[in-house]
C-alpha cells in the first residue's frame, strides 16, 4: 500500500538498525512521547533491532490513557440521563471509570454512539433535534482541530442541543513535568508527529534549550520511528540539543496555522487532571467564556465530580518512563484488558496493553 | 425450480408490512409461509407442509450444527442477512468435513418489518441455498412486538453428511501441520462497518460473503491429510489460529507477509486502528493439513476461482502451551494474543 509499504521495508529498517549501532557509543533512554509510537514499537518489534544500551521509555501520549478517571465518571453520568445522546471516539466506551465504563453504561439503556469525527457528533445533534447530544471531547492537539469545528460548526448553525464534555491535554507541558521530575531519566524525546503537524515544534525548542535535551519530531511508522531514534542519538553523541524534524513530509515549524487559530478561537488553555500523574497547570484546553454554553459540565452539573485513582495501579509511573509494564506487580495478574486497573491497560495505545498484547505471550514462550 | 418473481408475492395493498398475526398461527401466516417461504425455498421437502421434514439417511456420520444471524444494517455490500444465514451454517458444516445437505430456517420478525424487505432477504436465501447446492426442508416464524426485535433476526441449522472416515478438529492437528488460508482478509468486517450509516467511513469494500463447501470438497477430493478446518468469523484468522493452538497444546507460528489483505481494507484498518487479522470474515477458512501435503492441498485450492489466491501462512512449530507468534512486516516475531472483545475505532 503506497506511503505505508515504503516505510515498513525490511532491508532498510536493518539499515537504520547497523547506522545507529555505528553511532551509539554510550546508552541512552529515549522516550517516545505518542502512544501510536509506542504500539508501533512494540508490534514491529522495532525495541528488539535496537543496539544494547539504547532504552525506549514508553510516555504519557495516549490520550485513552491520560483522560481522568472523574471524566470518565461524568460522562458515565450524563450518558446515562434520560434523552441524552452519548456521542464518542470508539476506544474511550472501553475505559473503566469507577462506576463501570460507557459500553456498560450503554449496555444499561443509555443511548451511547461510536463516531469518528467530533463532526458526526453535531449531524446527530442536527438529526435529532428533540434529543441532547454530548460529545466527549478529549485527545491531545492532533484531535483539538476537529473538536473546536464541532463547536464552531454548532455555534454557526446555532444548535441549543449540542454539548461538548472537554478533556484536551497538551503535549508540551507534560514533557516538561516529566523533565523537572527528580525520578526523570529520560535524555531525548522522540516528539509526536501528528501533533506537531497541528502546533508545529516552536513551543519544544525552549524545552530543549533548558533542559538541554534533544527533541526530534517523529511520525509512526516503522522507519519514521527508526530515523527519529538514529537522530536522537546522534544528537545526545555529538553533545547537541536542538528540536529536529524527522517527519518533514507532515511538519512544518509553525505547524498548520488555520488550525492553530482555529483552536484558540474556541478553547483556551487551563490546568489539567492527567490520569495517573495528577494536575499539570497550564496543560490542557477548555471551552471559552463565549463557548461555555456548549459546556456539557455546566448543562448537567457534573463539575464538582472527583475520584481517587487505585492505589495499587502504577500508570502514572509508567505514563512518565520511571516504569515499564512487566515491573508492575499487578500485571497480566490482578490488572488484565478484561479487569484493568488503571488506563494504560485499557487503550489499545497503551503500553500496558501494548506489552500484555504482544510480550505476554513471548514472556511465557521463554519461561 | 421456479422461476423468482422479483416483485413480493404478497401485495402491498394485503399487508405492507409484517403484523403480529402473521406469526398467530391463522390465515395471515399460512399465506405467509405458502406465498412467500414455500414457494422461494421451493423443494418438495418443504412443500409438504408438514410440522417437520421426513427423510431418508444419507448413511455414515452426520455433521449437525446452528447459528443465529443479527446484522446491522440488514444489506451490506456483498451480502445481506439472507445469504449470511445460509452461508454461515454452510461453512460451519464445510468446517466438519461435511458435505451440506438440508438447512431449517427460523425467523423472528418484528411487527412492522416491511414485506417487501423480508422478500428481498428471502430471494437472497433462496439464491444462497441453490448455490450452495441445499435446500431449506423446515422452518418456523415467530413476529414479536413492535420495538421487541431489530427487524428480523434469522437462525438457522444444518445438517451435513460426513462421506469419508477423516476426524477434522483441533484433536487432529500435529505438530509440523502447514496452515493454509484461502484468500485475503477483513472484507466482511470492513464492509459492514461501512454500510452503517452511523460511522462515516467511506469505502469501496464489498463483503467475502461465500459458500466454502465446494472449497472444502476439492481440499478433501485432493488426497491431502487435513487435520483441521476453521472458518475465519468474528474474531478473524487470529482468533482462529489461537483457539486451535490452544486446544491442541501445539505452538504455532504465523508469517504476516503472506497473509493477503487487500489495499482497500489495509486502508480502512489504518484509519480505524484494526488489526486486520481480527477483522471477521464471512468467506475465508484456515486449514490445517500434513506438512507433505502443503502442495498438493494449496493447488487444490488454487484451482478454484474462489480461493484461487489461498495461500501457506504459517506452521505447528510443536508441542506447547499454544502460544502464537506472528512474523511481521519487519521480518521480527510477535506474540499474537486474543482480543478482549470487538476492536474499536480508536481516537488518532
Amino acid at each position: 500500500m503506497k506511503y505505508i509499504d515504503e516505510y515498513r521495508d525490511p532491508q532498510v529498517a536493518r539499515e537504520y538498525a547497523a547506522a545507529l549501532a555505528r553511532v551509539a557509543t554510550r546508552p541512552w533512554s529515549i522516550m517516545e512521547v505518542c502512544g501510536g509510537q509506542t504500539h508501533a514499537i512494540v508490534r514491529f518489534g522495532i525495541d528488539q533491532l535496537l543496539p544494547q544500551g539504547i532504552t525506549l521509555a514508553h510516555g504519557p501520549g495516549c490520550p485513552v490513557c491520560v483522560t481522568p478517571l472523574e471524566v470518565i465518571d461524568k460522562a458515565h453520568e450524563i450518558a446515562r440521563r434520560p434523552g441524552v445522546i452519548f456521542a464518542s471516539f470508539g476506544d474511550m466506551l472501553r475505559v473503566p471509570g469507577s462506576r463501570g465504563d460507557l459500553l456498560t453504561a450503554k449496555a444499561q439503556g443509555a443511548d451511547v454512539r461510536i463516531v469518528l469525527s467530533p463532526l458526526d457528533a453535531v449531524q446527530l445533534a442536527r438529526d435529532n433535534p428533540a434529543r441532547e447530544v454530548v460529545f466527549l471531547g478529549v485527545g491531545f492537539e492532533t484531535t483539538a482541530p476537529a473538536t473546536a469545528l464541532a463547536i464552531a460548526a454548532a455555534d454557526r448553525g446555532n444548535l441549543r442541543n449540542f454539548f461538548m464534555l472537554v478533556s484536551h491535554v497538551l503535549v508540551p507541558p507534560a514533557m516538561e513535568a516529566i523533565l523537572s521530575s527528580p525520578n526523570n531519566t529520560v535524555q531525548g524525546f522522540l516528539a509526536a508527529g501528528h501533533v506537531c503537524a497541528v502546533m508545529g515544534w516552536r513551543d519544544y525548542e525552549p524545552l530543549a534549550k533548558k533542559y538541554g535535551v534533544p527533541i526530534v519530531v517523529t511520525g509512526f511508522e516503522p522507519l519514521d520511528i527508526l530515523q527519529g531514534i538514529y537522530m536522537c542519538v546522534k544528537q545526545l553523541e555529538e553533545g547537541r540539543a536542538e528540536v529536529e524534524n524527522q517527519y518533514s513530509r507532515a511538519v512544518r515549524r509553525e505547524g498548520n496555522l488555520p488550525a492553530r487559530e482555529l483552536i484558540g478561537e474556541i478553547f483556551r488553555v487551563v490546568p489539567r487532571q492527567w490520569r495517573g500523574i495528577g494536575e499539570i497547570g497550564a496543560s490542557g484546553l477548555g471551552l471559552r467564556e463565549r463557548y461555555a454554553r456548549f459546556d456539557a459540565e455546566l448543562r448537567f452539573g457534573v463539575a464538582g465530580v472527583r475520584v481517587e485513582e487505585p492505589a495499587e495501579c502504577m500508570s502514572g509511573l509508567i505514563l512518565q518512563g520511571v516504569s515499564k509494564p512487566q515491573e508492575c506487580p499487578a500485571f497480566a495478574t490482578r490488572c488484565t484488558p478484561e479487569r484493568p486497573l488503571g488506563a494504560t491497560m485499557v487503550s489499545s495505545e497503551g503500553a500496558c496493553a501494548a506489552y500484555y498484547r504482544y510480550r505476554r505471550a513471548a514472556a511465557e514462550v521463554s519461561r | 425450480m421456479s422461476d423468482f418473481t422479483l416483485s413480493c408475492p404478497i401485495p402491498i395493498s394485503d399487508t405492507p408490512q409484517i403484523m403480529l398475526a402473521h406469526g398467530g398461527g391463522g390465515r395471515l401466516m399460512n399465506t405467509l409461509i405458502r406465498k412467500m417461504f414455500i414457494s422461494a425455498f421451493d423443494n418438495p421437502l418443504l412443500a409438504a407442509a408438514h410440522d417437520g421434514a421426513v427423510f431418508v439417511s444419507p448413511g455414515g456420520r452426520l455433521a449437525f450444527t446452528t447459528d443465529s444471524y443479527v446484522v446491522r444494517p440488514l444489506f451490506f455490500p456483498g451480502g445481506d442477512i439472507g445469504a449470511l444465514a445460509v452461508n454461515g451454517t454452510v461453512n460451519d458444516l464445510a468446517m466438519c468435513g461435511a458435505r451440506p445437505i438440508h438447512l431449517s430456517a427460523g425467523f423472528i420478525l418484528e411487527e412492522g418489518f416491511s414485506m417487501e424487505t423480508l422478500w428481498r432477504v428471502v430471494l437472497s436465501m433462496a439464491q444462497a441455498a441453490r448455490r450452495a447446492g441445499i435446500d431449506i426442508v423446515t422452518g418456523d416464524t415467530k413476529v414479536v412486538e413492535h420495538g421487541k426485535g431489530d427487524g428480523i433476526f434469522i437462525n438457522t441449522a444444518g445438517l451435513g453428511a460426513i462421506a469419508h472416515d477423516r476426524r477434522i478438529g483441533p484433536a487432529s492437528v500435529k505438530s509440523g501441520d502447514v496452515i493454509l488460508l484461502s484468500g485475503d482478509l477483513g472484507r466482511h468486517g470492513i464492509a459492514v462497518l461501512a454500510a452503517r450509516a452511523e460511522l462515516a467511513l467511506e469505502s469501496s469494500v464489498e463483503s467475502d460473503c461465500a459458500p466454502l463447501a465446494a472449497p472444502v470438497q476439492a481440499l478433501l477430493d485432493s488426497g491431502a491429510e487435513v487435520h483441521c478446518l476453521r472458518d475465519l468469523t468474528r474474531g478473524g484468522l487470529a482468533s482462529a489460529v489461537i483457539e486451535v493452538a490452544e486446544t491442541s497444546r501445539i505452538d504455532a507460528r504465523l508469517d504476516e507477509r503472506s497473509i493477503a489483505v487487500s489495499d482497500p481494507v489495509r486502508s480502512a484498518c489504518e484509519l480505524l486502528g484494526f488489526d486486520p487479522l481480527y477483522v471477521a470474515n464471512e468467506g475465508r477458512f484456515a486449514a490445517w493439513v500434513a506438512a507433505r501435503d502443503a502442495s498438493r492441498a494449496l493447488a487444490a485450492l488454487q484451482a478454484l476461482p474462489e480461493t484461487r489466491a489461498a495461500a501457506i501462512i504459517g506452521t505447528m512449530t510443536g508441542p506447547g502451551n499454544g502460544a502464537v507468534t506472528i512474523r511481521g512486516a519487519l521480518g521480527l516475531e510477535r506474540a499474537i494474543d486474543m482480543l478482549s472483545g470487538e476492536q474499536l475505532p480508536r481516537i488518532c
